[in-house]
């Protein structure tokens, strides 16, 4: 059996970085208050001053933390990306998460010694793409789409040295990573330029007699009646009428669970696993991280026993989006 | 408190609501503000956010106790509003015991949007600000009785 994977768990606030600590994360992910990461929402992330708090924390306790940024430098401000890179290697992150490969280069030259993971933005579905990015940047760890099936995963991880990370939990969306302008086509702002998809401001839940509307910028996305279960106000799990249909034509509102795939996850050599949701709640955090955590030790002596606890699946289903959970792309059958 | 102690799920029979909504509602109303201005005295909220609040409408309505409270943030104090004269600028509605859950952040408010037990309507933006305020806040480490430590 391999050795266990790192949990990588998000932190939006303190109080979340703190439960994902004290929960048994190895390491936590995080972004400043500004659109360099690719949670850019109003008033969540870190500042220096509770950037500097957690890392106390964190490292008091044994853990690493990685800051993501995330986002792709715009033109005319290359320079603040460039300085929140400055800003992470100066508080003393363990590792820096980046998509831009200008800015990649950038951290390379700047800061030899600094620990630099390819971001899931970063769009590297291929052990080319990876070795070329360990290669010019020296990147020592890439987070992989989620969009390839467990084979595909194994594939990449036996043609690189680059430690591979990998999803574990969380909402999806249509997963065009770093690519997508869907939510840009909606509001003119997306991930890739402002941070944020389907940012707050265009959001506009209208709630009808036994219905709710979901409006972004105006546009009808969705339509719930009161005992659907709800989902992220997002172009790509919108319900549209295709060919005399209306239905989820691109992605429902679901989210990712590996926990009944976890042995094979460990067993092809995954060097960590990340759990999706710096804009949740600490109560999501934690009960994410624990969950996953007895997951992963109950696997500790080899896991010829594991089985998936009811309560483990329970507890995931309950914090999922739309209620409900998938194993995504690893049990696909495209290649 | 016991460590392990947690919410229940659950819903207060019909007849409480309609009963709550016959009485006033400036009680729990000035219990809501006391409390918001007790976090602002302890400087439990940031003042960066905080501005974003200002003269903004808030309703929080208790769907099963049929309890409603009104108010708004001026001039560095939250304040009751018992006579809105025009719809809040953000509205929450849950029962009472969802309200109890994300107080203990014992859940997370998208997991109870998820499962239709919260509902936000108006300024989602303001929404967002409030939620991630209220997440930010470090709650005091209440310190242990010795009763309960074993």
């Amino acid at each position: 059996m391999s050795p266990l994977p790192d949990l990588i768990c998000p932190a939006g606030s303190l109080p979340a970085l703190k439960a994902a600590v004290d929960n048994g994360a190895d390491a936590v992910y995080l972004g400043y208050k500004n659109d360099t990461n690719a949670r850019n929402f109003a008033g969540l992330n870190f500042d220096t001053k509770t950037m500097a708090d957690g890392i106390r924390y964190a490292h008091g306790k044994g853990r690493e933390v990685l800051l993501a940024i995330n986002t792709f430098a715009q033109a005319g401000r290359v320079a603040d990306w460039q300085k929140a890179v400055d800003a992470a290697v100066d508080q003393g992150v363990d590792a820096i998460i980046l998509a831009d490969v200008g800015l990649l280069d950038y951290a390379r030259n700047r800061h030899p010694q600094q620990r630099l993971h390819l971001s899931v933005q970063g769009s590297a579905t291929s052990y080319e793409a990876i070795n070329f990015c360990q290669r010019e940047f020296g990147v020592r760890r890439a987070v992989l789409p989620r969009v390839l099936t467990l084979a595909q995963v194994e594939h990449v991880i036996k043609n690189t040295t680059v430690e591979i990370e990998v999803f574990g939990f969380g909402s999806l969306c249509v997963m065009n990573e770093g690519r997508c302008w869907l939510s840009s086509y909606a509001c003119g702002e997306s991930p890739n330029t402002v941070g944020a998809c389907s940012p707050a401001k265009y959001v506009k839940w209208d709630k009808q007699p036994g219905r709710m509307d979901t409006r972004l910028n105006g546009v009808l996305i969705d339509r719930f009646g009161d005992d659907e279960p709800a989902g992220y106000p997002t172009l790509c799990k919108g319900r549209f009428e295709v060919q005399g249909e209306t239905y989820y034509a691109l992605e429902e509102p679901t989210s990712l669970n590996v926990l009944p795939i976890l042995p094979d996850i460990i067993k092809i050599g995954v060097r960590a696993i990340k759990v999706e949701g710096r804009q949740r709640s600490p109560a999501y955090v934690t009960q994410v991280t624990r969950t996953l955590r007895a997951a992963l030790d109950a696997l500790k002596d080899g896991g010829e026993r594991y089985h998936v606890k009811p309560a483990w699946q329970a507890e995931l289903a309950k914090v999922s989006e739309g209620s409900q959970a998938t194993l995504g792309a690893y049990n696909r059958p495209w290649r | 408190m016991n460590a392990n102690f947690t919410i229940p799920r659950f819903r207060l029979p019909a007849f409480v609501a309609s009963l709550g909504h016959k009485l006033p509602q400036w009680p729990h109303t000035l219990a809501l503000v006391a409390a918001l201005n007790a976090a602002l005295k302890m400087k439990l909220l940031p003042e960066s956010e905080l501005l974003l609040l200002e003269d903004k409408l808030f309703r929080v309505r208790v769907n099963d106790t049929g309890g409603e409270a009104s108010y708004t943030y001026r001039n560095g104090m939250f304040r009751p509003v018992f006579r809105p004269t025009r719809e809040p600028d953000l509205a929450f509605a849950a029962n009472l015991s969802a309200y109890l859950q994300l107080l203990a952040r014992q859940e997370d408010p998208d997991t109870l949007f998820f499962n239709r037990e919260l509902e936000i309507t108006g300024d989602t933006e303001l929404g967002l600000i409030v939620k991630n305020m209220l997440d930010a806040i470090e709650l005091p480490r209440l310190p242990r009785l010795p009763l309960t430590s074993h």
